[in-house]
């Protein structure tokens, strides 16, 4: 059948792989961006920056402190989603009862300074991570290395537990009904400012985390968000602003679209999750999982 | 009042620029069922969102059990020990029956128990499972009491609970209500329905522009019949 399509297997099923890596990142990234907005109504642009800065604290314990790879997979995320609670407590609340625009400059600001700073300190070459689970199987039609394989099995258990954390728990029920509500939410004695803050830091800390599995694969460097986080926003786009389910299953669909593409047809692989976008947004503009409101 | 759970003096309140409550003074004894009556526009909603501390600019006096509650954020008044259940009734779409029963955080013991509320709404039972949003405007009247009974709450503001609803639905909330007077909540109610009004109330406000007008006494309604009816433009 593959010798019919032309297509040597192992090409397909490595694209495949390489497909369903990126969808993972296109995933894990655009549920951050999904719960950060429903909370805040503030479109995140920094996050493809606090996703470098998660590969970039990772980085630095291991050249710097010698701290290992699971160890900074676990501290980094904490890091910089602390540094997103400064931020939303120092700048971003300050712009909630405004014009969106203002959302959008600060963030977008915000992760200018914040790439122009390491580029400054680091240049724009990528500094290479030791890969911490060396190795792979042959499965006979194509090789899989270990650690590609756990990020793809980690970033799905991330996405499920935030969100089943999101439509299952408590919190997560308190987490809904601020999006819907937040001035009866705090009219029934919770702390809705401090959910914010909380939501903003968890989102932050969720690109982190990808940013600290994406070094190993990718190289560490000041720029590594801004491509990704361009194509993560046609995800949200097209799996509908806001929408949990739809970012998991719209940002692992897109990556395997994406890896399909580069074997049948390489010219548009750069391009074709925008076509989508484009496609979707004329014919449901609320995106495909996305309610209009 | 010898007891009074709620003291209101001079209260004032602002949306942006227009200024909406010009000094409302009234109270609300502990145990006590009390009305604010008035027409559309009076500020009876923006009265109960001023103590609630949702309106944005609010002054003058709010004494609730012997603290003064009118500079409190809205979740410090609710830890108080106030709950609301607002005119549109502010049920959650995107959380279940029991999601939107269960989300009022318990602030003080003494609240009813899950099963409690149950009993005195079993409509709400059958459908826990049900989307919130998908339930007549009955059953989301009940699911809005419902849920703001289990928080321990000893002051209850419910605003407008029969607004829209048929009048058998109206007589079973009002059921509801006397029983929740009975088991020693203090309620402050706002009705546009007199005729309801006056079958559960121990006492009356009227609110105008702004203002308390005018109490009446439970007792004394078929003696004053004229009167609140010129003030409720009846
Ligand atoms: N968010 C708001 N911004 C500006 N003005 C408002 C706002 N909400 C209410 N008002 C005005 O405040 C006044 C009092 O409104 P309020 O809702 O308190 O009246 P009400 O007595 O509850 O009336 P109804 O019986 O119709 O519910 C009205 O003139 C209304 O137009
Ligand atoms: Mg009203």
């Amino acid at each position: 059948m593959f010798e019919l399509l032309g297509i040597a297997p192992q090409a397909l099923f490595g694209q495949l792989l390489v497909g369903l890596i990126n969808g993972a990142f296109y995933a894990m990234l655009s549920l951050g961006l999904a719960v950060i907005f429903g909370m805040l109504n503030v479109i995140n642009f920094t996050h493809g920056a606090q996703y470098m800065l998660g590969a970039f604290a990772a980085w630095l314990m291991l050249t710097v402190l010698n701290i290992p790879f699971w160890i900074g997979l676990v501290l980094a995320p904490l890091v910089v989603g602390l540094f997103g609670v400064v931020l939303e407590r120092l700048l971003l609340k300050r712009l909630y009862h405004l014009d969106h625009l203002y959302g959008f400059l600060m963030t977008f600001g915000l992760a200018l300074v914040i790439e122009g700073v390491f580029q400054w300190k680091w240049g724009s070459s990528g500094q290479p991570y030791p890969n911490p689970i060396p190795g792979g199987t042959n499965l006979g039609f194509m090789f899989l290395p270990t650690y590609r394989a756990f990020v793809v099995v980690a970033a799905l258990v991330i996405c499920l537990a935030t969100w089943f954390a999101i439509e299952r728990t408590r919190l997560g029920g308190y987490l809904r009904a601020a999006t819907e509500n937040p001035t009866l939410v705090r009219a029934f004695g919770i702390n809705v400012p401090r959910l914010i803050t909380l939501t903003y830091g968890l989102g932050v800390g969720l690109a982190a985390l990808a940013g600290v599995l994406a070094a190993p694969i990718y190289q560490v460097s000041p720029l590594m968000g801004q491509n990704l986080v361009l194509v993560v926003f046609a995800v949200v786009v097209i799996g509908g602003m806001g929408s949990i389910l739809g970012s998991i299953v719209t940002g692992f669909g897109l990556g395997l679209i994406e890896g399909l593409t580069k074997v049948f047809y390489p010219q548009a692989s750069s391009t074709v999750i925008f076509v989508i976008m484009a496609i979707v947004l004329l014919i449901k503009p609320a995106g495909l999982f996305g309610r209009t409101r | 009042m010898a007891d009074a759970l709620l003291t209101i003096a001079g209260l004032q309140a602002w949306y942006g620029e227009s200024h909406i409550l010009h000094g409302v003074d009234f109270e609300v004894g502990r145990g006590e069922l009390v009305t604010l009556l008035g027409r559309n526009g009076a500020g009876k909603t923006t009265t109960l969102r001023s103590i609630m501390g949702i309106v944005g600019r609010r002054s003058g006096s709010i004494r609730f059990d012997g603290a003064e509650i009118v500079a409190r954020t809205s979740d410090a008044v609710a830890r108080a020990g106030i709950a609301y259940c607002p005119e549109e009734r502010g049920i959650f779409s995107s959380l279940s029956v029991e999601e939107n029963l269960l989300l009022p955080p318990v602030v003080r013991p003494g609240g009813m128990s899950v099963g409690e509320i149950f009993e005195l709404f079993p409509n709400l039972k059958e459908r826990r499972r049900s989307q919130g949003t998908k339930l007549s405007g009955g059953e989301q009247q009940m699911l809005a009491i419902g849920r703001i009974l289990r928080t321990g709450a000893t002051l209850l503001l419910l605003d407008e609970p029969t607004e829209g609803l048929a009048p058998v639905i109206v007589q079973r909330i009002g059921e509801a209500i006397r029983a929740l007077k009975s088991r020693g909540f203090t309620i402050l109610l706002v009705e546009q329905n007199f005729h309801f009004a006056a079958t559960v109330a121990d006492r009356h406000y009227v609110v105008e522009d702004g203002r308390v007008v005018d109490m009446v006494r439970g007792s004394d309604v078929q003696a004053n019949l004229g009167k609140l009816q010129t003030y409720l433009g009846l």
